[in-house]
């Protein structure tokens, strides 16, 4: 299932002002990431979800850290609500400066649709970051074949995808792998 | 008893302090008057900082506002005045109204205490940031990250401070240091300075050196922060990032000490200690106009510790 919520309308619901179309502040990133869990928590099962930046003028560093570094920490860790994937769109250059550095103050990475496709950025591992590229390539694939293509260990490439899975960069359908974003459920 | 306090002539971030020195044996319940009348100009360090001393005071005091017109109307359309009311018993002539504005003013002395109020102050910077900068010959990527750095600065009151404090932003002609034009911004309060913030850390190792000079090498230059949350301390890491980028100088004083990360066009010492004692903390950024001739994007920054 996709779902795709705009970052600007939650922002209006959140600070109660149409004025404001930038993400500024410690407690408007918190309560913005909080009205995106609810809003993750009215679904089910797998889902990927679409957090679109496109109407949002600028995000701070503090805010940055509240929306996109707590929501990924979350459901990356062990324990998370549930098996939900982000594909972030519309972040231009205005937002990547506050993105950028909190996935690396984190040592988190996620995946952009632009519009030449989608990437992984962030903070990866160099094995990580090829079995990535390849799987994005091969567009879905099984460890072996990837290890094939990558002419790389079947036990290094499987563990590259179990690190990918977990960080929820990567989706896994029965013994093949997807990259998130090129799957849209 | 009223102690008289005279007011430098040319009130900035150095010369404040010359305030704060008069006052130092001058017990904080007792009456004070600030005689501004021979101020000729202030920056926008010195008028949020004059609010900000108001504060410290548990007996009102008492300000003589400039004799220069010029000087008082300039105050009044930098919202000196509307904000001076609620703190001073004000002596002397100032328009009740600012009577205009003043296109140098980017942002009048604005009170900030809660996340509302940093919505509402980026949201008037950014406009006018995007024409000033370009006046300033910096490209349009500095303004978003002008306006970062304004949120996350006002943003350490709201967080921090535990009372309001002010931001006001500014562009004029530096010529003793620099004879470019520069855009100010200053951020004052009264609250809790940076040493007893990160005092509350839970196991905060205070070391054999601890007081606000350390407590300032350690949030502005180590990034640490009062809450244990990693992802804390960035603010001001970005801030210094940004103005690295654009050549600019970050400075905070707090308690009895100021750190700043110096650019090569100023002289200012990296750590000054010892100082007048002044709670809270002060936050001055200063972006220089970009000669024609300069590189693009240099980093020319240093920290000089």
């Amino acid at each position: 299932m996709m779902n795709h919520i705009d970052l600007s309308s939650v922002l209006r619901q959140t600070v109660a002002c149409d004025l404001y179309s930038n993400l500024v502040t410690r407690p408007t990133g918190a309560a913005v990431r909080n009205q995106i869990e609810r809003l993750l928590g009215d679904v089910h099962d797998r889902t990927l979800t679409v957090i679109d930046f496109s109407q949002v003028s600028m995000i701070d560093f503090s805010c940055a850290d509240e929306v996109i570094a707590k929501l990924l920490l979350r459901y990356e860790a062990d324990n998370p609500p549930r098996e939900a994937y982000f594909l972030f769109r519309g972040v231009t250059e205005e937002h990547w400066e506050a993105i950028e550095a909190v996935l690396e103050r984190r040592g988190l990475a996620l995946v952009l649709e632009q519009a030449d496709g989608i990437h992984v950025v962030g903070t990866l591992s160099a094995e990580e970051r090829s079995v990535w590229e390849m799987a994005q390539r091969l567009g879905r694939a099984a460890t072996l074949q990837l290890a094939d293509a990558l002419g790389a260990p079947p036990t290094d490439v499987q563990r590259a995808l179990d690190a990918l899975r977990r960080r929820r960069l990567v989706m896994r359908f029965g013994d093949d792998y997807v990259v998130v974003g090129a799957y849209r459920g | 008893m009223t102690t008289v306090v005279n007011v430098p002539p040319s009130l900035d971030d150095h010369s404040f302090d010359d305030v704060l020195r008069q006052v130092t044996s001058v017990s904080p319940d007792a009456k004070v008057l600030l005689d501004a009348r021979h101020v000729r100009w202030a920056s926008p360090y010195g008028l949020t900082a004059l609010l900000t001393f108001a504060q410290t005071r548990a007996e009102r005091p008492a300000l003589a506002v400039p004799d220069l017109d010029e000087t008082v109307s300039y105050w009044a359309r930098a919202g000196f005045f509307r904000q001076a009311e609620e703190l001073y018993e004000l002596h002397g002539n100032y328009p009740k109204r600012a009577g205009g504005s003043d296109s140098n003013v980017l942002l009048e002395i604005t009170s900030v205490a809660k996340s509302e109020d940093v919505h509402d102050v980026v949201g008037r910077i950014q406009q006018k940031a995007q024409s000033m900068l370009g006046e300033l010959n910096l490209d349009a990527k500095a303004t978003v990250g002008f306006a970062m750095t304004l949120s996350e600065i006002c943003q350490n009151i709201v967080e921090h401070a535990g009372r309001g404090g002010w931001v006001m932003v500014q562009t004029y002609r530096w010529t003793k240091r620099l004879g470019r034009r520069v855009v100010v911004i200053a951020v004052a309060d009264a609250g809790v300075g940076f040493r007893q913030s990160l005092e509350s850390l839970p196991g905060k190792d205070r070391g054999d050196r601890w007081d606000d000079a350390a407590a300032l090498e350690d949030a502005v230059i180590r990034g640490v922060s009062r809450f244990r949350d990693p992802g804390r301390g960035q603010g001001l890491a970005g801030v210094r990032r940004y103005l690295g980028r654009w050549d600019g100088k970050l400075s905070v004083r707090s308690g009895t000490a100021r750190i700043a990360i110096v650019p090569n066009w100023d002289d200012d010492v990296p750590l000054a200690e010892h100082l007048p004692p002044f709670p809270g903390a002060q936050v001055q950024v200063t972006i220089p106009e970009r000669a024609p001739s300069s590189p693009s994007q240099h980093a020319s920054a240093r920290t000089k510790r």
